[in-house]
């Protein structure tokens, strides 16, 4: 690449990448979320602490044992690559499993308080008026979480924007596989070529600051949670 | 105010207090040494002989020689500077960030194909390289680390850069290089041969050590930074390790000495 140009590369795989981990987490989170909720199991406390433990982690706890676990002698990268042929390190679907797991709280936590907030008088409702169960969730309570669906989206996709030491140990700074933008304005910065460093983040900055923005002021013109 | 609202304000300030303490106590006299990856290992045996024998307290901050060298530019706290190269010490040098005159070669450093995977024999030459078979060699990056520019000129010289380019894996010092062949994450990988320890106790699967004359010399240099000019125990610390028996130490985790 020639220096002084901007490479767009790890700013597409970047949101590609917080793309297809806040849909995989939007569809694991909700089932868990509602369950976390409704259930009375003695296990909701344990794995109530399992979804949190991205958030007081530090990133090299979860790389370090991501990097043991994805690669061919880890029994997941190991019978991944049973399957398909290559294991997990230093791959794009590596790091959508690295991510999900990372962003995990970020995406459950939101839906979790929103469906607790709901109570359960919209689906008993729903449920005497012969509603079926599914036909509830779609038509009742999914309309009734829009602000915390929001907020799940936002929060998950910008988290995983953010990811970086997760992904400096087990990413192997690969183009257009591996490199996302947070490694690349590390590798910018380490090597002082700070105006690239600088449009990057710059951008990132901004972007993140308008994502939020506009959350916050849809959010307030959602409807308030049901009561 | 009530009482409520004060106590954190008090617990505040001892904290503030406890930090700032610490501070003063972390610069008294401690000697900071910055050194390459590559020499970390050789360099924790060497200290502990001297802080035996010299009674001194000495940090070690390690990471690549690129990353070290920004972090001297502005301004990093660090007495001397254990490149794995001479191009950054002279850079100090030249910016007035060392001082003139104590810069010299202490080890020079061999560059190794290694590999844990059974499945990828190799013997003294790349060939192995030039064969579809492997998902990932591993090589630090260029750009900041030594060793991981010795690696590209060996491929570049043996023709085999453009093909390797999709399965290279590049670790941000060569610690992480290592530690991506190590756990069979990357196939092969071009490691400094001091990572295998001293008597090469580490060496396990397949090895190559790559022939001086494929890349420049990795002439790895130590330098004096300006904040150490007169730091006594930094100035003892760089003729110890000039010594005969150090220089023997040294050697015995695969360096070579410069005649």
């Amino acid at each position: 690449m020639i220096s002084g140009a901007v490479d767009l590369g790890p700013v597409w795989l970047t949101l590609q990448l917080a793309g297809i981990t806040v849909l995989i987490l939007l569809t694991l989170g909700t089932p868990l979320a509602w369950w976390l909720v409704h259930t009375r199991s003695k296990f909701r406390v344990g794995i109530e602490a399992v979804v949190a433990l991205p958030l007081v982690l530090p990133p090299t706890v979860l790389g370090f044992y991501l990097l043991i676990l994805l690669g061919p002698n880890g029994w997941v990268g190991g019978s991944v690559e049973a399957l398909t042929g290559s294991p997990l390190s230093f791959s794009f679907a590596g790091l959508v499993f690295a991510s999900t797991l990372y962003s995990l709280p970020f995406v459950v936590q939101p839906l979790q308080s929103n469906f607790e907030s709901l109570g359960n008088a919209p689906i008993e409702t729903a449920a005497s008026l012969g509603a079926s169960r599914w036909d509830a969730f779609y038509s009742v309570i999914l309309p009734l979480s829009r602000r915390g669906y929001l907020t799940a989206t936002v929060l998950g996709f910008a988290h995983t924007l953010g990811e970086f030491g997760v992904v400096l140990m087990v990413g192997g700074n690969i183009p257009g596989k591996t490199k996302v933008i947070s490694i690349e304005i590390y590798d910018r910065v380490e090597v002082m070529e700070y105006s690239q460093a600088h449009i990057l983040s710059g951008g990132l900055l901004l972007f993140s600051f308008l994502v939020l923005l506009m959350v916050y002021s849809l959010n307030k013109k959602l409807p308030v949670n049901f009561s | 105010m009530t009482e409520i609202e004060k106590k954190p304000r008090r617990i505040g300030s001892i904290l503030l207090g406890f930090f700032l303490l610490n501070i003063s106590f972390a610069q008294a006299d401690e000697l900071r040494i910055a050194v390459a990856s590559n020499f970390l290992l050789p360099l924790k045996e060497l200290t502990r002989e001297f802080r035996n024998s010299t009674g001194e307290k000495v940090v070690l901050i390690s990471g690549s020689t690129g990353k070290l060298y920004a972090q001297i530019k502005h301004g990093a706290p660090f007495d001397i500077l254990l490149a794995a190269d001479s191009v950054r010490p002279k850079l100090l040098e030249k910016e007035g960030l060392g001082i003139a005159g104590t810069r010299f070669t202490y080890a020079l450093g061999r560059l190794v194909l290694w590999s844990v995977n059974s499945k990828f024999p190799f013997r003294n030459d790349l060939q192995v390289l030039g064969q579809k078979n492997f998902r990932y060699l591993a090589i630090a990056n260029p750009k900041t680390a030594p060793y991981g520019k010795a690696a590209e000129q060996v491929l570049r010289k043996k023709g085999l850069w453009k093909k390797v380019q999709n399965r290279l894996v590049r670790g941000e010092n060569i610690s992480q290089t290592f530690q991506f062949v190590m756990t069979g994450n990357a196939d092969m990988g071009f490691i400094a041969f001091s990572q295998f320890g001293r008597d090469q106790k580490q060496r396990t699967g397949y090895s190559w050590t790559i022939p001086e004359e494929w890349h420049d010399p990795i002439r790895q240099q130590a330098l004096l930074l300006k904040r150490a000019k007169t730091n006594k125990s930094a100035l003892d610390f760089l003729n110890f390790l000039q010594s005969k028996r150090i220089k023997k130490l040294i050697e015995s985790y695969g360096y070579s000495l410069e005649n």
